[in-house]
């Protein structure tokens, strides 16, 4: 039972968050070296150099020849730097005491970590511990943590955060296309004519692609944006589809109706290369614009017009993000939305195809190397039995002790809540903050046995361990990160951990030389496990085994499938049709328009929906320790339509409660017309009580087990 | 230290300074950026304003125009404030600033800023020690949007789907700035009339069909709404 034992302010005097700010020491001097490496943030992983100064980064350069970025950034990137040499940089181990923690030596950490492990295995068996990685760290330690998991602890139950962003984006392009990768490089967005950008705040949480936008547009490119709110992006947009939360399915049926209306589908196309469209033809007859728009709120004429303009589209590009994906159908919104990618017969080629937008640093490549419950390295399934044969002979174990596919992210805390996992290695994750329904979150962190945490700063989450082991930023480890474009890029060392903090992997191949799987571990370099892996990736559906580290300096990254050394690499998929599902064809999917878990009534009025700002990433353990990021954005606001807020009483900046049937919260109101009249929207980046997550809904995809972040029902009331 | 320029956009003079507001996604990566900057580090100099944030999303950027005639140094008792030989202002020399304000005051575009307790005005040099040796100012070189780019004009004309310009009118008076603001074709002087940026303002004289005109989906957007 791991109850907090400081208060809340408690934690935050001695473990932050702190915001820092540059420091007067930083500006003295020349540095000692400029590292071309890329942001530890989102997905667009763009280049930069940082500043080194006497193992402490001092500021950053613009990196104009990395080709992604060409040396631009968003605010969270140029001030990243100020992580290192933090004030709340955990420096040694810590382990719970009476008074909160204290500092402990590595080896007494990892002895209780493992005598722990050990005691509740043989207590509950090996799968009551489970490991919940995360999809910020690098190819390297995404592969290390899956092998960790199935071959030290022996445990079915790995998942990552991965979960909560890209699962319903990997499982849709898997059903449709029978490979997991945006179909297309951003170097294809300016040569698209029309796009659409279906649930992505792309200026606020991928702000580099906002210039392949305007650079597609100066070649006359006609933008479709589909969001409840006029995001920066939708500002500019030629046509803004204001969908009502939790109706995207529907939206794109109703696009896709109209175009067969007319006749702007491929049906050559459509008999060469695809599977199964018949049946989506037969669904989308319903969605005539007047049905359509009965369900989604977006009016029939611009139903009707995004027909026009995708339809007759002479190249054309879909992107999307969270905002369909966060769905209790985010699966059949991604795979609705692919329809009319298909339909049109329009990918494979320059400036036409398909990008899902990683929302993680690593989103796509800590999907591909074994970090999730079903999947083994190379992206191999853990149910087939040749690829559990294959993996099990490469790690040199028997295949009977490899264990099956486990739970994923958010039935793992739902098991540790109803006791069935009793222990937790967590490592880069706050769940507390990121998962929905934060107070069912807490319960069952304070139901665990043994909780170690292995983080630089002490998340909330953290709070709850027994051990803390001081891991790595970024900037303090090397490797490779894979970007939301496919493009496998190299993570430079830039500084070494301070005082007695470790390299990640370090430590976890400490802990498996300790729980007795030391052979399997005995890389000496990052170079040693990415060998490994582009090995033991070389015949599966992710294959990097062309890879090194040599090229992809040399070539700015590699995209892959990447199967040979003198092979160079993919950036574009599906050349000549020719899709990944074994016939070679790609398939549609006809799922009926079906309601979010929870709908709006007549005591939870209002639509709820939650994302992000600019200025903030994730559960925003590094962002809100850096000042000039807290200052931007400091507290969450609850947009609300001025209609709203007159009907209900409530002027800009009252603070209101917003509560739904799994909490509440009060926060200022920011009255704006940027939001549809039926909806209020709160970011999610902050703890406790200024954590959206206490109201959001938990509710699970089927497929994808993604919880449904983007819709549910809630009031809003003045806050006396 | 610093990566050199694409080759084919020099020589220097060549490259000049063009701000897009429509362009804008209000980051505030320029601002970031900017308190970079080795000669005042610590201090940005870019402002970035939402324009009506209970309308839109719309924000603006506003480095220093750089002004052929600056009316800073103009109105300047101290003479503090020098132009060099290729027309960029500096910031007020720290040993001739008296800290009278007389600079922020007269500036047509709000530029300048007291730094009070250093008793000293600051402005946006156009990273001077950066542009100088040809490379491009901080917030330009970081901007994600293409509202601040540094560049060749050629280019910019040859792409974009709107125009640069350089003049502005403020009542009588024309200003014509270092600095382009990319407008709308056809406008060869920008009106300048501060009533026109208000909640009911005439944005009408920007042009509103042009390429991200800043009200494609604004007011009117949610009363078409279906019920």
């Amino acid at each position: 039972m791991a109850f907090l034992n400081l208060t809340e302010d408690e934690y935050i005097e001695r473990y932050g968050p702190t915001p820092a700010y540059m420091s007067e020491r930083d500006l003295e001097g020349e540095p000692d070296k400029l590292v071309k490496t890329h942001c530890c943030f989102c997905g667009v992983q763009c280049g930069i150099q940082l500043k080194v100064k006497e193992n402490k980064i001092v500021g950053f350069e613009p990196w104009e020849e990395f080709p992604v970025n060409e040396g631009k950034l968003c605010p969270k990137g140029v001030k990243r730097y100020l992580q290192n040499g933090h004030p709340d940089r955990l420096t040694t181990p810590l382990m719970r005491s009476e008074d909160g923690f204290r500092e402990a030596g590595w080896d007494e950490a990892l002895s209780k970590t493992v005598s722990e492990i050990q005691r509740v295995q043989a207590t509950y068996g090996r799968d009551a511990v489970a490991f919940l990685g995360g999809a910020s760290m690098t190819n390297e330690k995404s592969y290390i943590n899956g092998k960790f998991a199935r071959v030290a602890l022996g445990t079915r139950n790995i998942d990552y955060n991965g979960r909560l962003c890209m699962a319903s984006a990997g499982a849709a392009n898997k059903l449709a296309f029978g490979i997991d990768r945006s179909a297309n490089p951003w170097k294809d967005i300016p040569k698209a004519k029309v796009l659409i950008l279906a649930g992505t705040n792309i200026a606020e949480c991928f702000p580099i692609l906002t210039d392949y936008i305007w650079r597609a547009r100066d070649n006359g490119a006609k933008i479709i944006v589909i969001d409840p709110r006029i995001t920066p992006i939708a500002r500019t947009a030629d046509l803004f589809l204001p969908v009502r939360p939790g109706r995207d399915s529907a939206l794109a049926h109703g696009i896709l109706h109209m175009m067969i209306e007319w006749g702007w589908i491929d049906e050559d196309f459509i008999a060469a290369h695809t599977n199964d469209f018949d049946a989506v033809r037969e669904l989308v007859k319903d969605y005539t614009p007047a049905h359509t728009e009965q369900i989604t709120g977006v009016p029939a004429a611009s139903i009707e017009q995004a027909a026009e303009l995708w339809g007759t589209a002479e190249t054309s590009m879909l992107l999307h993000a969270r905002g369909i994906e966060h769905h209790t159908k985010g699966v059949e919104n991604v795979l609705s939305y692919i329809n009319l990618v298909l339909a049109t017969g329009r990918i494979g080629k320059p400036g036409s195809g398909y990008g899902t937008l990683t929302g993680q640093g690593n989103g796509q490549g800590g999907r591909e190397h074994g970090q999730r419950c079903n999947q083994l390295p190379g992206g191999r399934d853990i149910n087939n039995p040749e690829h559990r044969e294959h993996i099990a002979n490469f790690w040199g174990i028997d295949e009977t002790k490899l264990p099956r596919e486990g739970l994923t992210a958010c039935e793992i805390i739902d098991d540790i809540e109803m006791g069935e996992i009793k222990a937790l290695i967590s490592i880069s994750f706050n769940p507390l903050v990121s998962i929905p329904d934060s107070a069912r979150t807490r319960k069952a962190l304070e139901k665990l046995e043994h909780f170690t945490a292995i983080d630089f700063f002490l998340s909330e989450t953290a709070q709850y361990a027994d051990v803390v082991l001081a891991g790595s930023l970024q900037e303090e480890d090397e490797g490779t990160v894979t970007t939301g474009e496919g493009r496998c890029v190299r993570l430079r060392p830039v500084v070494r951990p301070p005082a007695e903090a470790r390299v990640d992997w370090h430590i976890i191949a400490d802990l498996a030389q300790r729980l007795g799987a030391g052979r399997h571990f005995a890389h000496e370099t990052a170079a040693d496990i990415f060998e490994e892996l582009t090995a033991v990736s070389a015949g599966g559906p992710v294959d990097y085994s062309g890879m090194s580290y040599e090229r992809i300096e040399n070539e700015m990254g590699i995209f892959w499938p990447c199967p040979a050394p003198n092979h160079p690499g993919t950036p574009r998929l599906f050349a000549g049709g020719r899709f990944a599902h074994p016939d070679g064809r790609a398939k549609f999917h006809a799922f009926p328009y079906r309601p979010p878990a929870e709908e709006v009534d007549a005591e939870y009025p209002i639509f709820f929906t939650s994302g992000r700002v600019v200025s903030q990433y994730l559960s925003g353990t590094q962002t809100r320790r850096i000042g000039m990021l807290v200052d931007q954005y400091p507290e969450p606001l609850c947009e609300i339509h001025p209609h709203l807020a007159e009907r209900l009483g409530i002027a800009d900046s009252d603070r209101v409660r917003v509560s739904t049937r799994r909490g509440q919260i009060e926060v200022p109101a920011q009255i704006v017309k940027t939001i549809r009249p039926d909806t209020v929207f709160i970011p999610y980046h902050w703890p406790g009580k200024k954590a959206a997550n206490q109201i959001t809904n938990r509710a699970l995809d089927p497929i994808s087990k993604i919880p449904e972040f983007k819709v549910c029902a809630c009031k809003v009331e003045k806050a006396s | 230290m610093v990566a050199p320029i694409d080759q084919s956009e020099l020589p220097l003079d060549n490259l000049e300074f063009f701000i897009d507001p429509s362009r804008c996604i209000g980051c505030q990566a320029c601002v970031a950026a900017c308190g970079e900057c080795d000669t005042h580090r610590g201090i940005p100099m870019i402002h970035l304003d939402y324009v009506d944030r209970s309308t839109s999303v719309q924000t603006a950027p506003v480095v220093c125009m750089h002004c052929e005639n600056p009316t800073c140094a103009m109105v300047c008792p101290a003479d503090a404030i020098k132009q060099d030989d290729n027309g960029v202002v500096l910031s007020a020399a720290h040993s001739r600033c008296i800290g009278c304000s007389n600079c922020t005051l007269a500036c047509p575009f709000g530029v300048p800023k007291q730094q009070i307790e250093m008793q000293l005005m600051m402005k946006c040099d156009l990273c001077y020690d950066r542009s100088s040796v040809g490379k491009k100012p901080m917030c330009a070189a970081v901007c994600p949007s293409q509202a601040l780019h540094y560049g060749s004009r050629t280019k910019v004309e040859a792409h974009r789907g709107e125009v640069p310009c350089n003049k502005f009118q403020f009542g009588d008076q024309t200003v014509k700035t270092k600095v382009n603001m990319m407008t709308a074709h056809g406008l060869d002087t920008i009106p300048f009339d501060v009533a026109d940026f208000m909640p009911q303002g005439n944005l009408a004289a920007f042009g509103r069909e042009r390429i991200g005109s800043p009200d494609a989906a604004e007011d009117t957007v949610w009363e078409d709404l279906p019920a």
